[in-house]
């Protein structure tokens, strides 16, 4: 199987949908001439036109509802937001408008819109560019959030979000853009949203983790074989709907469950996931279910702080030495 | 002294046009459209008092001729985007009553379900896509149905209907920008009854002739008595050709009274009531009934029969809306999610959370 970017299996398939369905159109800022600001959807615009692969001005409000708009007469829009910080500004149009759009009005309309944008913090990018804010969506029902840490996942839920009636926030991450894996190349798969995925089956201890997180979940798993400790690392690919069956049935196995997540640690990802956890899994628990999160400061711009203030690989094996210290099983 | 109430263009407190060369069924029908807005409103809040409607509740009293006007110039093809004073809206477009008042009484058979209440009135069938209820929430959705209309080569053009306090809200700058920078087939119509809840144009507006607020847009504006049914009628339909043919995006401003207060709740302390009495005395309704009757073009028996009729009809959509069925509580979640994925609520979460209700476990 052919070994790409997770950039790449993006660009092939936003490229293959526009070929496959002319309803669908690309929308966002710098996108087209500029190629993108990641080079996402770069090519298409030569490729598919100025009416397919559309540049607009900085007015994420006006072209996030003019895409939802658009999509409730049967158009397929798919928008990029530079970054998620900037989706803050259209936030109304998403949550007040897009979410409701079906359910208020009796499933009369449909709102078949995805809306693409790279979450968390890369390089010294500061307080106003470092944010995840995914969280606030997978909040919101009538939403859909998809978050793929990997370039087959990333290709198989783009597409099934680009064929679903609903409206799709589909979050990316400017570390996983380089990232490769195996991607088939001829195969029309999509993955389901609001499935979860078990990265990597393990026994001692569970790890729960989306996006780029599940990427260091798996380097720490495979680090702590060599010590001997086993690390079941469930991708929840999906945060609503969310798959709290698999993350339940994985610690009923191992007994013990660590949350890694990008975002603020109050409020965030990881409290739903620890309160699943004991709701569905109470009495299987050796050790209370722990949470690496980001520190909780505007992120500061200097190297040094910035960096303490992320979640990183240590903190995970920390917190997987405390859980696993902190219950019987470990002691025995 | 007391404010004057707002003048339309002309500055004409009675509207007086020479009708002959109008079809004198068709000014007959507008006039027995305009009755029925009227009295639905006004029924409406009767049963908003008797708690048979719930939540916020805005009425179009006072704006019959805007709605009706801008009704008739419209067609089959185009589509209206509104924002939640918008029962009149719907009714003019041809729905009837009774599924409307349904709505607001929350039952099953309410254009939305019940789903949606007064605010998020919809109907698929005749392109009315909505009551939004979040102010300028609307805008950029009915700029986007217009691009999505003119990618798809489709006849019609999209109308946004906006309060006049929406013009101070970012939406309504960007969408008019998209609009106009992209060509789009779409109408702004702004109704200006010259308070955003209790602020006067004037004081949330720099510039208070909204009509002219498209000129940072290089978008062509206009202004007419929102209170003369044909003038509105006419201006929408010339907006509406060049909309369609020459893609040329427009903004019309409608200038009415706004009867009572913002909302069925609002008990009206901030305006001056010599100014409300003004705006009052300026009925769109009953002045139509003066135009007609002085044109010889409806009679005494005519008028009083037509009242009779709207009043049988209002009702009858009572009467409708009353003997509806709720919504089921195990329907709780349809509508949740047009594409089904799993680990979503359906009707066995539902049917759990109705035998609670009935105070089950």
């Amino acid at each position: 199987m052919p070994v790409i970017t997770y950039r790449q299996a993006l660009n092939d398939t936003l490229g293959e949908e526009l070929a496959r369905d002319e309803r669908v159109v690309l929308m966002g800022e710098e996108i087209g001439k500029f190629q993108g600001s990641y080079r996402i959807t770069e090519g298409l615009q030569s490729e598919f036109g100025k009416q397919r692969v559309v540049d607009t001005p900085i007015a994420e409000e006006g072209f996030v509802g003019l895409a939802v708009g658009a999509a409730m007469l049967g158009m397929r829009p798919v928008v990029e937001i530079m970054t998620i910080n900037f989706i803050l500004v259209a936030i109304d149009q998403i949550v007040n408008h897009a979410s409701k759009i079906h359910y208020m009005f009796g499933g009369q309309a449909r709102v078949p819109l995805v809306v693409r944008t790279p979450s968390g913090g890369v390089g010294q990018l500061a307080a106003t560019h470092s944010q995840s804010f995914e969280n606030w969506f997978a909040y919101c029902p009538g939403l859909k959030v998809v978050a793929p840490s990997t370039p087959y996942d990333a290709k198989g839920l783009l597409r099934a979000a680009i064929r679903d009636d609903d409206p799709v926030i589909f979050i990316e991450s400017l570390a996983l853009y380089d990232t490769k894996g195996e991607v088939p190349q001829d195969e029309d798969y999509t993955l389901p949203i609001g499935k979860a995925e078990v990265k990597r089956e393990g026994t001692d201890i569970t790890v729960v983790a989306y996006s780029r997180m599940t990427v260091v979940a798996m380097q720490v798993a495979q680090n702590l074989e060599k010590e001997g400790i086993s690390v079941e690392v469930v991708d929840l690919r999906s945060l609503r709907p969310l798959d709290r069956e698999t993350i339940v049935n994985s610690v009923k196995k191992t007994s013990r469950a660590v949350v890694i997540e990008e975002d603020w640690y109050s409020y965030g990802i990881g409290a739903e996931i620890a309160a699943t956890i004991q709701e569905g899994a109470f009495d299987y628990l050796d050790a209370p279910v722990l949470r690496v999160a980001g520190v909780e400061v505007p992120l500061p711009y200097a190297a040094k702080l910035s960096q303490a203030s992320k979640p990183g690989a240590q903190d995970l094996i920390n917190a997987i030495y405390r859980s696993l210290e902190g219950g019987k099983r470990w002691q025995k | 002294m007391a404010k004057q109430a707002k003048q339309p263009v002309d500055g004409a407190e009675e509207v007086r046009r020479d009708l002959s060369g109008e079809d004198p069924e068709q000014l007959k029908h507008y006039y027995y459209q305009m009755l029925l807005l009227r009295r639905f409103e006004e029924r409406a809040g009767e049963m908003y008092t008797k708690a048979k409607i719930g939540g916020y509740c805005h009425l179009n009293l006072g704006e019959e001729a805007t709605i009706v006007g801008l009704m008739a110039a419209l067609t089959a093809d185009d589509y209206i985007f509104t924002n939640y004073r918008e029962h009149g809206y719907i009714i003019a477009r041809g729905i009837e009553p009774g599924p409307v008042m349904a709505e607001l009484f929350g039952k099953e058979t309410g254009v939305s379900r019940g789903r949606g209440g007064s605010m998020h009135l919809f109907d698929a069938g005749t392109h009315f896509m909505g009551g939004y209820a979040i102010v300028g929430g609307q805008l950029p959705l009915a700029t986007g149905a217009a691009y999505a209309l003119k990618q798809q080569n489709r006849p019609g053009v999209v109308v946004c209907q906006m309060g006049d306090a929406t013009t101070n809200i970012g939406a309504w700058h960007e969408s008019l920008n998209l609009a106009a920078l992209w060509k789009l087939p779409v109408i702004y119509l702004i109704v200006n009854n010259g308070y955003g809840m209790g602020t006067t144009v004037e004081e949330g507006a720099a510039e208070p002739d909204l009509y002219k607020r498209g000129a940072a847009f290089r978008m062509h504006g206009e202004r007419v008595d929102g209170r003369d049914v044909l003038a509105i009628r006419d201006a929408a339909r010339r907006l509406r050709e060049r909309a369609e043919n020459e893609k040329q995006p427009a903004i019309l401003e409608a200038v009415s009274f706004r009867f009572r207060g913002h909302s069925v709740i609002d008990a009206d302390r901030y305006r001056d009531p010599e100014e409300v009495k003004q705006g009052r005395a300026q009925d769109p309704v009953s002045m139509f009934a003066r135009q007609l009757s002085d044109a010889k073009i409806a009679d005494d028996a005519w008028l009083k029969e037509t009242a009779t009729r709207v009043e049988r009809e209002v009702q009858e959509a009572i009467d409708f809306a009353d003997k509806s069925p709720d919504p089921k509580i195990e329907d709780l979640f349809d509508y949740m999610y047009a594409t089904p994925v799993p680990n979503t609520p359906g009707r066995e979460e539902a049917l759990a959370i109705a035998r609670q209700a009935q105070g089950g476990r």
